[in-house]
Formats: structure tokens, sequence, C-alpha cells
């Protein structure tokens, strides 16, 4: 076992993605996640490794698109409107079954919007920013081990589906400092025959493409795609249950808002009120069969977002309404408290009782 | 005796191009030249957004579809992961000149070891005919239907000038393909390109003046006259940047 360290969650997301095998690595500056390139900046050339600022985010999405048509692990970082920029190259990605890591580490927004953390990238993330139909694996880390633990497993799924996959952090995530034991990772690269480097005159060329002229063809293709969709919705969903057992009111929470939510059912526990958590760590594919099943034996939920609320569709779809669903927010970079959280438990066991 | 025959490295796939386009003749030489520095096995081709979207099909090495204007983005990518492999673009002006002006203009300037076939027939062909960058002032198009008015939209962007005045670049040249001799200088041109990548020189771009008899609305023959009469005057042909011939001449 490696010894822990304290990181940034930034910086430990860099050097998780070195320890899976990444060795190119292009972005753009944006707070609050510029450590990532800073730490590649500063990494990469020593282990023969290739780190680019690109011109823009435009740009470095689609030198990913490149390493990637390559077979070769590669990465981006941004923040919200710098992730908004890279959904055309992310559509592309996904429309050519390429592996690659995206990650955002979320700001506040609409537009420029602010540099404190936020949670509002959320549908963008897991309804397909891009055009078309796609979707991104999502993988939403709640401390920074996690940051670096789901860095490696999304180099790993990614090659194992050919798929983009989107690590959705927040600027507490990639801020905070905690203790991380970054483990040594055997290489779990796969042969990638698909991959364009060079036919060396010994095969058929390979074309890295998403266009289908024909519409048969593309209906093909994305019922294809689909398929492996309905594998990874029953391989890959992951969350976490905390407390759950005899809750009445479940929380339901993701990020940094289910750090705070589990300071909230510990407070509310002490009060006798019986409160659980459901953290997605996938945020698609979205952890939908335990919140149904959860629906019939619990008074209600409350999703607890730093946003307007963008989670709590999916968790109103997932329980099918069978109870009720509210909203416990802060948006634009203000950060939900327990207290709040705990009242708002209150409130709605006021409306079930 | 066979005296001429199909590239290797184009495949037997029939060319979806107008009659009258050059673009077959360009692919050709591109072709040629990957032929005779028998690089084949390890070249790399990415094909733009526009009438060559479909090069991808016609090159027998590996291709990579890119976004539109995108292409020396992933040609970046892919030189960086594969530095001894041939990494070439063959984008369309709209695709190199307007959307993926940026893209360009940091690739020559971060002198990426790359090629670019840069085709410029002063029009969006694909889309059927709308207003290029490159277009000519009063050329009549979908989008410019009174004429390109330079007052509402500005002078035409000559890009192998305008790089040229980047200090990275390695070479830049202008050439065209509307007559035998013009073929020939074309195909020198495109030849020392590729062949400064496999000498590691850094970025090279040529620009080739092209046709579109359709969306031009002229016959083929007057298509080829038109570049001579039109197209050449705005755009001369000619070495703009060659930091190779620089430096011997400073020794």
């Amino acid at each position: 076992m490696s010894e822990k360290v304290l990181m940034k969650g930034n910086e430990a997301i860099a050097e998780a993605a070195i320890k899976a095998g990444c060795r190119f690595y292009f972005g753009y500056p944006i707070t609050p996640q510029t450590e990532i390139a800073a730490y590649m900046a500063k990494r990469m050339p020593k282990i023969g490794g290739t780190f680019l600022q690109a011109e823009s985010e435009v740009s470095a999405i689609n030198m990913v698109y490149g390493v990637a048509g390559a077979g070769y692990r590669v990465m981006t970082s941004s923040s919200s409107p710098g992730v908004s920029l890279k959904q055309e190259g992310i559509s592309y990605i996904a429309g050519a079954d390429l592996p690659a890591l995206i990650i955002n580490v979320q700001r506040g927004g609409p537009g420029l919007g602010g540099i404190q953390p936020s949670q509002s990238d959320y549908f963008q993330a897991v309804k397909g920013g891009g055009h078309g139909d796609y979707h991104l694996i999502v993988y939403a880390p709640a401390s920074v081990q996690e940051m670096a633990d789901y860095t490696i497993k999304a180099f790993d799924v990614a090659d194992k589906y050919r798929m983009p996959v989107m690590l959705l952090a927040d600027g507490t995530m990639g801020q905070m400092m905690e203790p991380v034991e970054l483990p040594e990772v055997s290489a779990n690269e796969i042969e990638k025959p698909w991959a364009v480097r060079g036919t060396n005159c010994a095969r058929p060329h390979n074309i890295i493409n998403s266009l289908y002229l024909k519409p048969e063809q593309l209906e093909k293709t994305n019922f294809d795609r689909f398929e492996k969709y309905k594998e990874i919705e029953k391989n890959e969903c992951l969350y976490e249950e905390y407390m759950t057992e005899d809750a009445d009111i479940v929380l339901v929470a993701f990020g940094i808002a289910a750090r705070i939510s589990k300071n909230a059912v510990v407070e509310a526990r002490k009060q006798g009120l019986k409160v659980g958590l459901i953290r997605p760590i996938t945020l698609w594919p979205f952890p939908s069969e335990v919140l149904n099943k959860t629906a019939d034996r619990v008074k209600g939920f409350i999703s607890v977002e730093l946003s307007m609320g963008q989670m709590i569709e999916d968790v109103k779809l997932a329980t099918e309404c069978k109870k009720p669903v509210r909203l416990c927010n802060r948006t634009g970079g203000m950060i939900v408290s327990p207290e709040e959280v705990v009242e708002s438990v209150k409130k709605l066991l006021s409306e079930v009782e | 005796m066979v005296v001429f025959k199909k590239p290797k490295s184009l495949t037997d796939v029939p060319l979806h191009y107008c009659p009258g386009c050059t673009h077959g003749i360009i692919h050709r030489l591109v072709a040629e030249a990957i032929d005779e520095l028998g690089i084949e096995g390890k070249t790399v081709g990415v094909a733009p957004v526009g009438c060559s979207v479909m090069a991808y099909d016609y090159f027998t090495c590996d291709m990579v579809e890119a976004a539109h204007g995108r292409a020396p983005a992933v040609a970046t990518g892919l030189k960086r992961c594969m530095p001894d492999n041939v990494i070439f673009t063959y984008q369309g002006d709209g695709d190199l000149a307007s959307i993926g002006m940026a893209e360009t203009v940091h690739a020559a300037t971060r002198n990426e070891n790359i090629t670019i076939i840069f085709v410029n027939n002063a029009i969006y062909g694909m889309t059927g005919g709308q207003m290029a960058p490159t277009s000519l002032p009063g050329q009549v198009t979908q989008t410019s239907p009174y004429g390109r008015d330079v007052n509402t939209v500005g002078l035409p962007i000559r890009v192998s000038e305008m790089l040229s005045a980047l200090d990275a670049p390695y070479y830049i040249e202008r050439v065209a393909v509307n007559n035998v001799k013009n073929v020939k200088n074309a195909k020198k041109a495109i030849l020392k390109a590729f062949k400064n990548q496999v000498e590691k020189k850094g970025f090279s771009l040529i620009e080739v003046v092209s046709t579109c008899p359709t969306n031009w609305g002229l016959t083929p023959e007057k298509a080829l006259q038109w570049v001579d009469e039109k197209m050449i005057p705005y755009y001369p042909l000619g070495v703009y940047k060659d930091r190779g011939a620089e430096a011997k001449e400073e020794k």
C-alpha cells in the first residue's frame, strides 16, 4: 500500500491520471480547475508525456479526439463555461466511439457565472450536453480520495466501452485538501485494433468517423450504441446508501452536497428524526432501481443540490412519484448548510405525517 | 507497358466530386507524394468538413474525420502521440480560414510538425455555394447574391501571406492546378511539404488555388480560365515562407 499524502482534489485527479497511464493532457486555463493543468505542465515532461496548453477549449477537446483516435489514454479538464465549449468535441468523440476522460470542476452559471462551486451542469453532463443521441458515463466523486479513485476507474471504463467518460466534480472538491492514497495501478490497457496508428501496409485502413449519410446506417449505429448503454446501466451503476434501513425521509445528493447531507443525517438523527442518504456515485447510469425500491418504504425524498434543482427530475422519474420529492438547494456558488437540510426534512415530515 | 496508373495510396472508390472540380487532381498529388516517400503505412490523414469530407474513403492510409475547422487540432493530438508517423490535414477555405482560423494559426505558430493541404476555391462548395472568407470582392454567391460587398463583409483573407507573418511556421507555398505547368509545381510543393515533416522540420502548408465550376456557374474549362484571370491575380502563386532557405541564406 502506498502512503497517504495531503493533496488538493485537482492535484489528486492529475496524479491519478498519470498513475492510470494517461500521458497526454490538453487544457486551457479556467478557475477553479487550473491546478490540474499546472500539475500536468510540471509532471508530464518528466515522464515522457505531453502537456499542451491549447488555444481554446475547443482545440483542447479536438486534440483529445486525435489522441483518442490513435488509442492512447488522454484527458482534458475544464470548468463549466469551458466544458460548454468542449461539447462539440465530446459529441464527436461519442459519435466516433472513442475513449477519453473529461473533467468538469463545476462553477456557478449560466454564462460566465461565478468562480464558486456549483452543481448546475448536471443536465449538461447526464442528458448529453452536445448534439445527438449519446451518453457519457458520469462519476460524481465526494472526496479527494474519490477524485483519484474514479479518475483511474474512468480510464478503464472508457477503454472497456469505447466511450467518453466525465468526472463531474465542483470547485469545493477541486480546491479542498484531504489525505489521499494513490494506488499503484497495473497497466490495464486493452488492445485497440480500431486505432489509427498507421496501417504498416498490413491491414485495410482504419477510419475514425461519426458521419453516416445514409439514415439507416446512422440509425443502426445509434441503436447499437444504445444496446451498449443498456449493458452499462446493468454493470456500472454505483451508489452509496447511508442509514436508509429505517429511514422515513431519504436525502438524495451527490458530490459535495452529499457530504453536507451526511452531516445533516447525523444531526437529524440526534434530533430523533429517521433520515438516510442515497448518494449516486454514477450520475449516468443513475441509480434508479434502488431509489424506486426505497420509495416503497419511506415517506419522502429530498434532493439536495447546489443548483436550481436538476437531479430532482431524475429522482422523480426513478421513484415514479410514489412519494413526495422536495428540493433543498442553494445555487450560484452558495453552499447549502446541514441546518438548512434538517429544516427541509422537518418541513417535509410535517407535510406527510 | 503501363505509363500512367492510379497511385497506390488512393483507394478504388469512385470520387464523388463534381465534373471539372480539381479536388481529384489534388488528391492524386497527395497520394503520389505519399507513394514516392514510401510513407503510406505510417501516414494518418485528417479529413475536414466540406466537399472533401469523404476524403477518408479515398486515401488508403488510416484516416480521421474532424469537426468543421478542427483538423489542425486533431492533427496536433495525433502528432503529439505519434511523432514518427506522418500526419496531414486536407481542408477547404471555409474549414481552414473561417471556422478553423484559430486552430490553423496556433498550429502554425507552434510549428507543429504536420502537413496541411489547403484547398482554396473561394466558396463553400458542399453546402451549395455560399460566400467564403476567400471569396473575391464582388463575387456572386448564394449568400452574397449582389456580389461580395467589401464595405459590409470586408476583404478576402490571404492565408499564405497572413501565416507567413508568423515567425514559427517552416514552409508555406501557394500553388494552383489549372494547367500542366502549375500541376507540376503543385506536385513539387506537396512533396516538399511531406518531406519537411519526415525530416522533422515543422509546419508546412500548401495552399492550392482550386476550382468550383458547379457553384461558380462556369464550365470546367471556363473555371480553369477564371483561376488564371481572377484568382491568381488576387492570390499570387509562390513560396511565402521557407525557413530552410532563410537558414541557408544566413550562412
